[in-house]
Formats: structure tokens, C-alpha cells, sequence
């Protein structure tokens, strides 16, 4: 133990870890979903092989159902950073007009779940960073850092390698590969307090604004595009503009907004450390299923 | 505020570790308004027919809600007014221990729980000892379960002496023994009041004032562990790695292991920032002032008194299913370096509940001994009370990759082993009775082609040598397969595009050869030629003839 502040020593834990994983695997890829915690991760790996740019690729798994706002930026921190940002679609779900709307949770499963293992299998790609918490959930807080998957890309959480002090074991045969979560000990808190320790860009759908939504199963969904107009038959005056933000990022549909009057990173810490609602909460995918459905999906390979 | 603190919780079985926690996380309101109703829910369905089960807070894996057990760890987070926690629920059976060891070695304190109504249990012991393997240095016994003997005190008392026996018999220091229940929540977060005999602090008043020693606070010197080469450009050619102990400042001088070379520190990034100075914990990139060998495995020191050698003694924890076996071949993980290994001895396994010495020839799962490891090559490590992270290691196996044990140095160097070392490579090289050369060919450059190659790699199999004719992909870092295959005993055939670059780690060892420096002159070689010319250069003693047959 040393002296290192709370956040220095997440960040050099994370860093560690990032550093393994470049100087033990063949081809390695950062998930980038776009959200607060990709953003963390995108500015810890610049940080990680500094001068050197990382030495990996990003790929972004696109369900064609993201904010638009999530892809701008995705593209406007790609170009600024000059990343070797790939973007993947499950081009068979699109042809079936999987939808968020109709397919419910086998959404998910092929738009998400398929469409990664796809990219993965197609890239050839041995290890994989995804910005997953332990907090997050309780599955989740059960999985270690390098999570071993086998060549069907699941994860058995019944047999998991033993992972002590930091010493990653990264032995894997042809065809089998690691999730590694570089942020598993971070809170949301920590997230929030890095980001503005460390001036990081986030998706400005974050701050709370005007924004059209709808009222759904109790959530907050934003009218992002004429999409969802359309498949819900919406009228004009079921559309209310409300001054709402969001805690966590995904597809539009399927991600409810909170009202907030949080417009910087001060109020929305505030906001956070009085929370007395979980951020997955916000997420319609969780309840979906009931408890254990996270566990379920990350068996079948999500992450 | 006082810093972070870990910790573990572990016990035998149904002891309520998950049951401690949930209650200090409810008490404590740290709980999300969300989870506490989806305990709520989930309770009507749990262990406690209705009433609030806290257990179900942290054991989060299906099967773990369907059998009421914790099977892996469970990494919490809270904060209270006066220090944050990072807590590691572990599990309590014992087929789990290996999850329970995870934890362990992640964590400055572990509470000990121990069920008052049957005491120290062999699983109690079980626990205090890998715990103390780990290092971990702060314990806190936690005798629950008071309501169920009536919060009396000398049968609290009678287990004290239990634990007290235990302390002195693990050379534990630190120890706090608090009685509690944690379904009632006496002593959890608020004094009980249904005894009064007790006087001591809660569990979460200790564990928010434990003052907590860094565990280094004895080590000497400066260290870091290389985890690899920064090289953007021609200019710049740093290393990085976390500092495990000391302080560095730009213009000291420090060596690299295992060559022992010198050289001035020219520039320090701490991450991304410039400094003059970086210390304990920090990941930084270090340049020097002239070329040195320095690689992944490498550590860069001054004062530390690290060592090097290629075999030590180790304490270790079996978690594998299969049985450990004497001469068993693994690869090691210590600090940075991966390196392929061998327990030449069991000195003898230790006896969870007595502590006595033991001889064995296997160890099972679960058990911890004494051991023997050799290594194939010098590395730089040190006993572990001496710098903790040059003495932690792992054993993975070689063909299933599990993380088979874990271990702490106990004793540098060792006699015996070497013997049995050494011969590894050697006696793979002579049952195959051929030299394990690499020999790089560049189809096109160097006036061979492919096919002449894979024919000349034919006659030489049938000629009874193991080859591996290896064609790296473009950009593919084939190093590593390549050392791999010749640690292996294997002559390896390895054809380079005509702009793939050299790898100058691999291609300046002894065993290394590029086709032009055998070819002995020839210019447009036939795949007899190629395949005499490795026959002869693999192997001092025979030759082949016209068919390609041993004389």
C-alpha cells in the first residue's frame, strides 16, 4: 500500500492492467461503447502507452438504435485522437428488422450479444476491454478482472480462474480469449470524480437539457428520431419536452432518462452521491428477465 | 477521513458472512433505495421465509441463490462519513477455497467469522492460515451468531482461548475479537443491548479506526518490475511499469536485471506527466541515458537487494482439481515475467489443523506445502517478507491454463534442483537426439523458396527429426511460439516475408541461424541440400546418406 490518493490508485491499477494486456496478447481490442465509462477507459489507455499511441484498436458494436448524439461523438473522439475506431453491425438482425420494440430481449440478444461475438470471431481478437463494474451489478461483482472465455466466447462463472494479487494469468489456447475489465473497482462515484479531475469529454446527453420523450413503462424515453414515432404510433401531444439527463448510455429506446436540473459535472456529482437509485435501474434490459438475467446474457457471451 | 481500507470476510460455512455484511451495508444505509427493494422481493423467495435475508444482497450467482451458499467472491463498495471499504465476500465451503484465496490476497484486513455456537472450526483455521499466507496482517474474529447462546459471556470466553491458541500458533499480529449476531445486528454497527459484559468497539468503529501499516512499510530500496517498451519513434525508448517500492529521481543510477547494467535515469513520466521524481504505486515510463538490455521480465533497481536465481523455495496453495506430482512442468508468473517451471521437490505439506509438517509425495486440492520450483532461466525475485512483489507468484498449467497454485517465496536459490533444471532442455534435445536450432529462411532473399523448404522439412521428419516449419503472418509477433517450440526441443523452420523484421531478442540467441550462414555457399539450394544442412547442423554426431537416411 502507498500513498497514492483513491483515484491514483484506481487509475494505476487500471493501468497495469491495460499494459498487461498489450505486452501479453497477440491481438487485443478496447470495447467502446460510447458511454462515461468508455470514455474513462478510452483516456486511461492514451494515458497507459503515453507517448505512444495505444497499440490496439477500438470497436464499437452498433445496433443502429444508438443516440445520435452517442455517434457524433464517437466519431469527433476518434478523428481528435486519431483512433483506429471499428464499427461493427450484426447485418443479418438489420435484414430481419430486429427492432427494440418488437424482439424485446432477443433484441438484445442478436443485436448486442451476436453482433459482438461476430466481431470478435472476425477480427480474431484474443483479448477484449470492456469497462464493466463491479458495482453495477451483482453478477458483475462476482467476475474478475480477466474473465476467461472459452472458443463458444461464454463465460462459466462456476469454474473462474483464481486471480491473485495482480499477477493475470493470460494463458489462453487458439480460439479462446479474456474479457478484462481494467475498471472492475470503480464506482460510479469514482467515474464522476475522475472525469472531472481529469477534464475528460463525455456524450453531452449526460447534462440535463430539453429534450422530446415519452413516457414509457415508467421510464423516460427520449424521441431520438422519427423511428420510434413511427412504431409506437405516437401523436404529437404524447410528446412532452422535459428538462431530463442520463446516467447511463444506449439505445435510445431502451434507455430512460431522469429529471434533472444537473447542467455540469459539480451538480451531476451532487445529484450522484445522493442517488438513492442505482444507476442500472435506469436501463429497461436489467429488469428483463428477473434476477439473475444479467448472469444469464453474460454466459451466452455478453459482456 | 482515513484512506480505503480492504477487506475479506471468510469463515466456514453457514457462519453468515453474506448475512455480516448485508446487515453492515443496511444499517449503514448503503444500500441503493432500488436494491433494497429488489431484497425485498427476492427475500420472499429466500432462505428466511419473509423476513429481510441480508445474504441475498451479495450472493449475486444464480446458483448460489438457489443452493443459499456463496460459491465466489463478491467485491462490495461503500463509503461511510469516516473511510471507504472495499469489501470481499468470500465463500465458506471448502471446495471453494481457491475463490476464498482470491480475495484474500486482495485485501489489508480479513474478519474471521466464527459461529459461537461450535467455535474454531478446522475451516476457521483453514482460513486464518491463507490469509496469513497471503499477507494479509489485520484480523478481526468475529464470534457470531450470540443470540443463539444466549449472548453468554463464558462461553464467549471459551472461544476465545480457541482463537487466542490460533493467533500464537499463525504468528498472527493484530487481532480484534468482537462478539456479534448478525441477523440481530448486535455489535454490527451499534453496541448491542442485549449484553452489556462486552466493552469493546462495534465491528464497523474498528474497521473505519484499524490504522493499517502499508505492508512494504519494511522493504528496502527502489524497484520496478518492467511490464514493457514504450517505443513510438527512433527517439524515445522508455519503460514502463509500476513501482513496487522506493522513490526514483531523474539523474540516480539504476540497474537492470538479470544484466546487471548501469545506467542514469534521463527522464520520468509519471502516466503522462513529466516529473523529476515518482514513488511507491505510481505507473510511470522511464527513460535512460544509454542502451541497456532491458525487456518485459526485466527489473530496473537501486538498492534493493533483489536477487537472481533459477530456483527457490516456495509456501504454496494447491487449487487445482487434478493432484500436484514432483517434476511437474508449469508456466510461473512472477512480477512480470512468465517463464516455464518444474516442482523438483515437496519438502512437506503442512496439516490445516495442527500446523504439524508432513511428508508427501502429491498434494490435493485445497492443501498447502513447502515446495521446490526450479525455473529455466535466472529471474529476479526475493522472498516475500523481504519485497512483497518479487515474491508472489502462480503456477498455471501448461495444457489447461488454470491458475493451479499460488505462493509466496520462502527461500532463494536451492541445491537439487538445478541438476533436474538444467536437464530439462538438454535431455529433451538428446531423447530427440538433434540441437533445437531456429533456422530463419527468406524465400526470395536468400535463394530458397517455400516449396523447396516444406520438402527439405519432409525429408528431415523422415529422417526422424522434429521440426515445425513456421511461417509467421504478416505484423504477427511470433517470438514467443518460436522460443516456445525450441524450449520444446523442436527444430524450427521459420520462413519470414522478405520485409518482416528480424526479432532481435530471438535472433540473438545461440541457437539462432539465418539459412545464408549454413548454406555454405549455395546459392539456389534444393530441398536435399536444405534438409543435409540442417540434418548436419542439428546434430554433430550422424549424417544422411543420398536417400536421406541415417548413417
Amino acid at each position: 500500500m502507498s500513498n497514492l490518493s483513491h483515484l491514483d490508485a484506481l487509475e494505476a491499477e487500471a493501468i497495469y492492467i491495460i499494459r498487461e494486456v498489450a505486452a501479453e496478447f497477440e491481438h487485443p481490442v478496447m470495447l467502446y461503447s460510447i458511454g462515461k465509462d468508455s470514455s474513462v477507459m478510452l483516456h486511461l489507455a492514451l494515458k497507459a502507452f503515453y507517448p505512444e499511441k495505444p497499440p490496439f484498436p477500438f470497436l464499437h458494436v452498433n445496433t443502429t438504435w444508438k443516440f445520435h448524439e452517442m455517434i457524433k461523438f464517437r466519431d469527433e473522439q476518434a478523428a481528435k485522437y486519431g483512433l483506429n475506431m471499428l464499427e461493427w453491425k450484426n447485418e443479418e438482425g438489420i435484414k430481419a428488422g430486429i427492432n427494440p420494440f418488437e424482439h424485446g430481449s432477443s433484441y438484445t440478444d442478436i443485436m448486442k450479444t451476436q453482433a459482438l461475438k461476430q466481431a470478435l470471431t472476425k477480427y480474431g481478437f484474443d483479448a477484449a476491454f470492456g469497462g464493466g463494474r463491479r458495482d453495477e451489478e451483482k453478477s458483475r461483482a462476482k467476475e474478475r478482472i480477466f474473465s476467461f472465455r472459452n472458443s463458444a466466447q461464454a463465460w462459466d462463472p462456476k469454474n473462474q480462474r483464481p486471480e491473485m494479487w495482480k499477477l493475470y494469468n493470460t494463458e489462453i489456447n487458439q480460439g479462446e480469449s479474456v474479457r478484462v475489465f481494467p475498471i472492475s473497482n470503480w464506482t460510479e462515484k469514482d467515474i464522476w470524480q475522475y472525469i472531472q479531475r481529469e477534464k475528460i469529454d463525455i456524450v453531452p446527453l449526460y447534462f440535463a437539457d430539453e429534450r422530446p420523450c415519452i413516457e414509457r413503462d415508467g421510464n423516460l424515453i427520449m424521441v431520438d428520431d422519427d423511428r420510434i414515432v413511427e412504431k409506437l404510433n405516437l401523436k404529437p401531444e404524447d410528446i412532452q419536452h422535459k428538462k431530463i439527463r442520463f446516467r447511463t448510455l444506449g439505445c435510445y429506446p431502451l434507455t430512460g432518462g431522469i429529471e434533472s436540473e444537473a447542467t455540469t459535472l459539480d451538480e451531476i456529482i451532487n445529484e450522484t452521491l445522493g442517488a438513492v437509485e442505482s444507476e442500472r435501474t435506469s436501463r429497461v434490459i436489467d429488469k428483463d428477465g428477473g434476477a439473475g438475467s444479467m448472469e444469464r446474457r453474460k454466459r451466452e457471451g455478453y459482456f | 477521513m482515513n484512506g480505503l481500507l480492504k477487506f475479506i470476510t471468510c469463515g466456514s460455512v453457514d457462519d453468515g458472512k453474506s448475512t455480516l455484511i448485508g446487515h453492515l451495508l443496511y444499517d449503514a444505509k448503503l444500500i441503493y433505495a432500488d436494491q433494497e427493494e429488489a431484497l425485498k422481493m427476492d427475500s420472499k423467495v429466500g432462505s428466511r421465509g419473509g423476513a429481510i435475508d441480508y445474504s441475498l444482497l451479495l450472493d449475486g450467482l444464480l446458483a448460489e441463490r438457489e443452493q443459499g451458499i456463496t460459491i465466489d467472491v463478491a467485491y462490495r463498495y461503500f463509503t461511510t462519513d469516516n473511510r471507504s471499504f472495499i469489501c470481499a465476500d468470500t465463500p465458506g465451503h471448502e471446495e471453494y477455497t481457491r475463490n476464498m484465496a482470491c480475495g484474500a490476497s486482495f485485501a489489508d484486513l480479513a474478519i474471521i467469522l466464527v459461529d459461537a455456537k461450535q467455535g474454531v472450526l478446522i475451516q476457521t483455521k483453514r482460513h486464518a492460515r491463507i490469509c496469513a499466507l497471503m499477507g494479509i496482517r489485520y484480523f478481526v474474529f468475529a464470534v457470531n451468531k450470540m443470540d443463539l447462546i444466549n449472548y453468554d459471556e463464558e462461553k464467549f470466553n471459551a472461544i476465545v482461548a480457541q482463537i487466542e491458541e490460533l493467533k500464537k500458533n499463525l504468528g498472527l499480529a493484530n487481532v480484534q475479537i468482537i462478539p456479534v449476531s448478525a441477523t440481530e445486528g448486535d455489535n454490527i454497527t451499534n453496541p448491542s443491548t442485549n449484553f452489556t459484559w462486552y466493552q469493546g468497539p462495534t465491528l464497523l468503529h474498528h474497521l473505519e479506526n484499524v490504522d493499517i501499516q502499508a505492508a512494504t512499510a519494511d522493504e528496502s530500496g527502489f524497484y520496478l518490475p518492467v511490464q514493457r517498451v514504450c517505443r513510438p519513434n527512433h527517439e524515445f525508448r522508455g519503460f514502463s511499469g509500476q513501482i513496487e517500492h522506493g522513490t526514483i529521481h531523474v539523474g540516480d543510477v539504476v540497474k537492470s536485471l538479470p544484466s546487471g547494467e548501469e545506467a542514469h535515469v534521463k527522464s520520468i513520466l509519471v502516466v503522462d506527466h513529466e516529473e523529476q521524481e515518482a514513488g511507491e504505486g505510481q505507473p510511470v515510463t522511464i527513460q535512460l541515458d544509454r542502451e541497456v538490455d532491458v525487456s518485459r521480465g526485466c527489473v530496473l533497481e537501486s538498492g534493493s537487494g533483489l536477487q537472481t536465481a533459477d530456483a527457490f523455495q516456495t509456501e504454496l496453495l494447491w487449487m487445482d482439481d487434478s493432484e500436484l506430482t514432483v517434476g511437474k512442468n508449469f508456466i510461473i508468473k512472477l512480477g512480470t515475467k512468465s517463464i516455464p517451471g518444474i516442482v523438483t521437490k515437496i519438502d512437506h505439506k503442512i496439516d490445516i489443523n495442527t500446523g504439524e509438517f508432513q511428508n508427501a509425495d502429491v498434494l490435493k486440492k485445497n492443501e498447502i506445502a513447502v515446495c521446490e520450483i526450479a525455473v529455466t532461466e535466472p529471474i529476479i525475485l526475493d522472498e516475500f517478507k523481504k519485497h512483497r512483489t518479487a515474491g508472489e507468484l502462480i503456477l498455471i498449467d501448461r495444457i489447461s491454463h488454470m491458475t493451479s497454485a499460488c505462493g509466496i517465496v520462502t527461500k532463494v536459490g536451492g541445491d537439487g534442483a538445478k541438476k533436474v533444471l538444467h536437464a530439462d532442455r538438454q535431455m529433451r534435445s538428446a531423447l530427440n537426439w538433434q540441437l533445437p536450432y531456429v533456422i530463419e529462411f527468406r524465400p526470395g532473399q536468400d535463394g530458397t523458396e517455400l516449396a523447396t523448404i516444406s520438402e527439405a522439412e519432409y525429408n528431415l521428419v523422415r529422417a526422424g527429426r522434429h521440426t515445425y516449419l513456421y511461417q509467421p503472418e504478416a505484423g504477427e509477433h511470433y517470438a514467443r511460439t518460436v522460443k516456445a517450440l525450441s524450449d520444446a526441443g523442436i527444430i524450427v523452420l521459420l520462413v519470414l516475408d522478405a520485409d518482416a523484421e528480424v526479432n532481435t531478442k530471438l535472433s540473438s540467441e545461440s541457437n539462432y541461424k539465418t539459412w545464408s550462414s549454413i548454406a555454405r555457399g549455395i546459392a539456389e539450394p534444393t530441398s536435399q541440400q536444405i534438409s543435409a544442412a540442417v540434418f548436419e547442423r542439428t546434430n554433430a554426431n550422424v549424417t544422411l546418406d543420398s536417400n536421406n537416411w541415417v548413417i
